[in-house]
């Protein structure tokens, strides 16, 4: 099966329906595994318990960067190929991305109270992803905007794109204007040198995380392809009531 | 090459005429200015310190205010409908809009810096600094924010959803802008670091911005 036969819709939903259960099943299970690994994770000899956040802060944060990218593929495939499903697929994934980053954001200045005494530090990482968010924001803004959605869909691929351009411009600029004006007083996590206690459960859970965001997105596709047939259901009745 | 600067020529002409509208960017960057003294208080120091800062904000606020009738007035009149079907390349003509409206818009504001700079009490090189770095980044925040007007004028939403969606676009201009002008007046680092990767965000914007606007009126006019 190629990706021009899933650009049936039927199709999609037939081979959804069937794949959804195990995704869930998986999803569930390997969350299950990476949570009881993170509790059972020893404390941080500086950081205390507080260091466990990062099992759940630091998936969000991959997973915030990894939709956008998702949503960029999706916003090709409709602007080149014109492939029926794109635009679908990155409308679903849209405010999946922007409620991980809103969970990255949030999780990211619940560890910075214990860590750095303040909920909110203008540390360049925190900012460019608060920025991200409001990119989402911003593009889940321009698809509530437009009643007819073929149309709002090549305007949210765009600037889809634009974003994708600009995403690590911005990255970088935050991260100069940071080393300019922050003075160094920051605690950093350990660095690229992580223990395999850590390592471990939290590679357990970035992979369910993303099955997580899998299942999400196929579930906002498939519910977002029944949108629109009772839409255009909805309109042909009106114009049989017109008629 | 004739078609692109008749075009230029008919847009500035068009932005300075009444009902252009070109000049009232300058006339709401001078009433921000002359508004963050009474936010902030009447102390000279305070305002010499933020003096680069307001004057950026103000220019990159002015710059957002005048963006939507880049494409707006010529769809409403049928004369993007030429433009998108004629014979010259859209991308070139976006890209000769956006230097006519940078022209007619853009240019006013950097005249107007040296004034405002006096009303916050900022010094010589301290205004020479904020304007030359105006001069190297508005460009930039035009050529994006073309992409923002193009996209406004085919979902015939203006105003907000257009401020929403390229002012986080315009956050690297900024930060470069303001610390450039800021390295300028009281350093320690140098004015060339930010200055040039100012212009590189420029030149930047000059490839991206007009290929995807014109993507977004080809795809979104129907």
């Amino acid at each position: 099966m190629s990706l021009i036969d899933l650009a049936n819709p039927t199709k999609f939903l037939a081979l959804t329906a069937r794949v959804l259960p195990w995704l869930a099943g998986a999803t569930a299970i390997l969350l299950l595994i990476g949570l009881y690994q993170s509790a059972m994770a020893p404390d941080d000899y500086q950081q205390g318990a507080t260091v466990k956040i990062m099992f759940i802060h630091v998936p969000n944060a991959w997973l915030s960067m990894f939709v956008w990218g998702i949503m960029s593929i999706a916003s090709l495939g409709t602007l080149v190929w014109r492939h029926p499903l794109a635009d679908v697929a990155a409308k679903a994934a849209a405010p999946i991305g922007a409620a991980f980053t809103f969970l990255a954001l949030v999780t990211g200045s619940l560890w910075g109270r214990p860590m750095w005494g303040t909920y909110w530090e203008w540390d360049a990482r925190l900012t460019s992803v608060l920025i991200l968010f409001l990119m989402y924001l911003g593009l889940i803004a321009l698809w509530r905007a437009v009643e007819d959605p073929s149309r709002a869909a090549r305007a949210a691929a765009v600037l889809t794109l634009v974003g994708a351009i600009n995403i690590p411009i911005i990255k970088f600029s935050v991260d100069w204007w940071n080393t300019l004006h922050q003075p160094a007083s920051v605690i950093r996590m350990g660095g690229p040198t992580l223990d395999n206690a850590f390592l471990i459960p939290l590679l357990v859970m970035a992979i369910a995380f993303s099955l997580l965001f899998i299942t999400l997105h196929l579930a906002a596709m498939r519910n977002e392809i029944l949108r629109r047939r009772v839409r255009s259901l909805q309109m042909m009745q009106a114009n049989q009531k017109a008629a | 090459m004739t078609a692109l600067s008749a075009l230029i020529r008919r847009d500035i002409r068009i932005a300075l005429r009444v009902g252009g509208g070109a000049l009232i960017g300058v006339l709401f960057f001078l009433t921000v200015t002359v508004l963050m003294p009474f936010a902030v208080g009447p102390d000279l120091a305070l305002l010499t310190r933020l003096g680069p800062a307001i004057l950026w904000l103000g220019a990159l606020l002015a710059s957002l205010l005048t963006l939507d009738r880049l494409f707006m007035a010529d769809h409403e009149d049928g004369s993007l409908d030429l433009i998108v079907m004629s014979r010259t390349p859209l991308e070139l003509a976006c890209a000769a809009k956006a230097l006519a409206h940078w022209l007619a818009a853009g240019l006013p504001l950097i005249v107007a810096t040296p004034v405002l700079g006096l009303l916050l009490n900022l010094d010589g090189t301290a205004t020479l600094a904020v304007a030359l770095t105006l001069l190297a980044g508005t460009p930039a925040l035009t050529f994006t924010g073309m992409i923002g007007a193009a996209l406004a004028v085919t979902l015939h939403r203006g105003g907000l959803l257009l401020a929403v969606l390229v002012l986080p676009l315009s956050i690297p201009v900024l930060i470069f802008g303001v610390a450039a002008s800021q390295a300028a007046i009281m350093g320690p680092l140098s004015f060339g670091t930010p200055f040039s990767i100012l212009c590189a965000l420029s030149l930047v914007s000059f490839v991206v911005g007009p290929f995807a606007a014109a993507a977004s009126l080809r795809h979104g006019l129907d």
